[in-house]
């Protein structure tokens, strides 16, 4: 079979070398106005029997991750006119010409003799009818098949978009129920696009806040078991739970830092909040802030030098920057209103924030000097950005306010493009995004 | 102490009638219902219903007006006459901070009212804080008719017959 792909390969070169072709197309997702790619995903081969209910699955999974972003237009399938035998066989590209497709993904699915699903696919530029990248197969247990539809989306998006992968990945938020003045509050994990979602807490606690470890599976959270909001730490594979810190009071606002061996967090004591360093382990915990004010939503840069806060030391909530150890704090906010919850991307390049101005919350970005404020969405309350693992896309929270409202999450593009509902089965709030998946 | 608390009831009384301006987030101490010269004034519905079991705040701010402190004062002189009992103030805020803001601020409110009532010479040992943030709301419309009820920091008994 590889020397099959071979062949092709090079028949393909051979036949457009010559004639100056330009490279295959490329989506730049900066551009806020850039309309939708249109491809064809003809529903993926069962190269075995068993797996063509699956192949029909994994197509979709791959398809709707794709459509999601706004950057892909699927054609719809009843307008192809060839239908692919064989991820290894060159496609007849005039016919995906026709319908003006600009990539066609063909993909094949199989049952593999030790039981696990194979997932192969190749990417084709239709209009250069070159290969775009090397077909490329994936394999992994029956149970996720899901997530091998999301490592396929993952690669044709980075492949088209040069942008880091993030598809396959999952969210922990805090499902809701119950009536606005008494909610249940229950942590809960399931796949960045909604699917498999199970519950992480009973909801005898109230919970809030959950940050994941950059690093591994690890999230920590706020917990009132207690009777004291307090930090806890749990690894999702194990289940295990330990509370965090020792000191007396209440501890808040925690978040790892990007080597996964500290958390950083907020300290009340006798009515006052700063901000703390706890290490894993024995190391003794180091104080970062010491003012009367509240200092807090601490957030690492992703190369771990500076920690981007909330203060209300000038008088209103506003974000500050400081080196990582403590030290001397620099404002970078400047705007009207107040801004809160500041959350380092994990490209450095940018800061999320919930802003509060004239009675709205905004989702705003600004660089880590301040410059170039965005505000990307507004409602009642918008709240609790989270980024995506590629730094391109946030989550954030929605409560739209009133007696029987609840809060729903949301995701838009980081150019304020793309403002959807995130589908969950019931109300939730303070999403956080996992690193990518193994 | 029913004699003590009659008093209490009185200044609180000629208090509220000096206050001026009427304010609908004052503690029912001005009315007493019908019937409740009937509850105990050792018990948890007498400090919540006569003595007022909460003090309200204006939007971001900790600082304890003028109703607020009356209402700690009577809360102190109940604490002291009731030595047995032990407190929980919880301190909350209303919807339109941030999670992780609303937090601190309420952390802020509830140690605003335990040093009031330490300064008033309740034993320090026998109140705790607790800060909700926004977590709890009392009234649940999006306004200020409603925000500036959960605004507030409640004073939660333990050890006393409810009623």
């Amino acid at each position: 079979m590889v020397r099959t792909l071979m062949v092709c390969l090079l028949a393909l070169i051979a036949t457009t070398a010559g004639a100056q072709e330009p490279g295959p197309l490329r989506l730049t997702i900066s551009d806020p106005n850039v309309e939708p790619m249109p491809i064809a995903v003809p529903v993926f081969i069962a190269e075995t029997p068993d797996a063509a209910a699956l192949a029909a699955q994994i197509t979709d999974v791959a398809t709707n991750d794709l459509t999601g972003t706004a950057l892909f237009r699927l054609i719809p399938r009843e307008a192809y006119l060839a239908r692919p035998a064989s991820v290894d066989a060159a496609p007849d590209l005039a016919a995906w010409r026709a319908i003006n497709a600009d990539k066609l993904i063909v993909g094949a699915v199989a049952t593999l003799p030790d039981g696990r699903l194979a997932v192969k696919f190749r990417l084709w530029d239709v209009a250069t009818g070159q290969e775009d990248g090397a077909g490329l197969q994936f394999a992994g247990s029956a149970a996720e098949w899901r997530r091998l539809g999301h490592k396929l989306a993952d690669e044709v998006y980075t492949r088209i978009t040069g942008e880091g992968p993030y598809f396959d990945s999952r969210i922990v938020f805090v499902a809701e129920s119950g009536p606005r003045g008494a909610r249940v509050k229950r942590l809960a994990i399931m796949d960045q696009d909604g699917a498999n979602l199970r519950f992480l807490t009973d909801g005898r606690d109230l919970v809030l806040t959950p940050r994941f470890d950059p690093t591994s599976q690890r999230i920590v959270f706020l917990s009132y078991a207690s009777g004291q909001p307090r930090v806890h730490l749990m690894d999702l594979a194990t289940g295990t739970r330990t509370e965090l810190e020792t000191l007396p009071g209440m501890t808040f606002a925690p978040r790892f830092s990007p080597d996964g061996s500290r958390v950083v967090m907020s300290l009340t004591q006798g009515g006052n909040t700063d901000i703390y360093v706890v290490p894993l382990g024995s190391r003794p915990r180091i104080r970062l802030t010491d003012s009367p004010a509240i200092d807090t939503a601490p957030s690492f840069s992703p190369d771990g030098s500076r920690i981007v806060f909330e203060s209300d030391r000038g008088g209103s909530q506003q974000l500050y920057v400081m080196p990582a150890n403590g030290g001397e704090a620099q404002r970078i906010s400047f705007g009207p209103g107040r801004y809160a919850g500041p959350v380092w991307s994990p490209r450095g390049d940018w800061i999320a924030f919930t802003k509060l101005l004239g009675g709205r919350f905004y989702i705003g970005v600004m660089r880590p000097d301040g410059s170039d404020e965005r505000l990307l969405t507004a409602s009642y309350i918008d709240e609790g950005p989270t980024w995506a693992p590629n730094g391109r896309v946030l989550m954030f929270f929605r409560d739209l306010g009133g007696p029987n409202a609840v809060p729903v999450l949301m995701s838009v593009d980081l150019t304020g493009r793309n403002l959807r509902r995130v589908p969950t089965d019931q109300p939730g709030s303070d999403p956080a995004w996992s690193p990518l998946l193994d | 102490m029913i004699h003590r608390a009659s008093s209490l009831l009185l200044a609180a009384l000629a208090l509220a009638a000096c206050s001026g301006a009427p304010d609908d987030r004052t503690a029912p101490v001005a009315t007493p219902a019908p019937g409740t010269a009937a509850i105990p004034a050792d018990s948890v519905q007498y400090f919540n219903t006569i003595i007022g079991d909460r003090v309200f705040f204006a939007f971001d701010s900790s600082a304890l007006d003028a109703i607020a402190q009356d209402t700690l004062r009577r809360q102190a002189e109940w604490l002291i006459a009731n030595p047995a009992v032990t407190a929980v103030i919880e301190g909350h805020a209303d919807e339109r901070g941030t999670r992780d803001y609303n937090l601190a601020l309420g952390a802020r409110r509830a140690n605003a009212v335990f040093q009031f009532l330490v300064g008033q010479g309740v034993e320090p040992t026998r109140l705790r804080t607790v800060s909700y943030g926004k977590e709890r709301p009392e009234a649940l419309c999006s306004n200020e008719s409603c925000w500036s009820q959960n605004r507030r920091a409640v004073t939660v008994l333990a050890g006393a017959p409810l009623s």
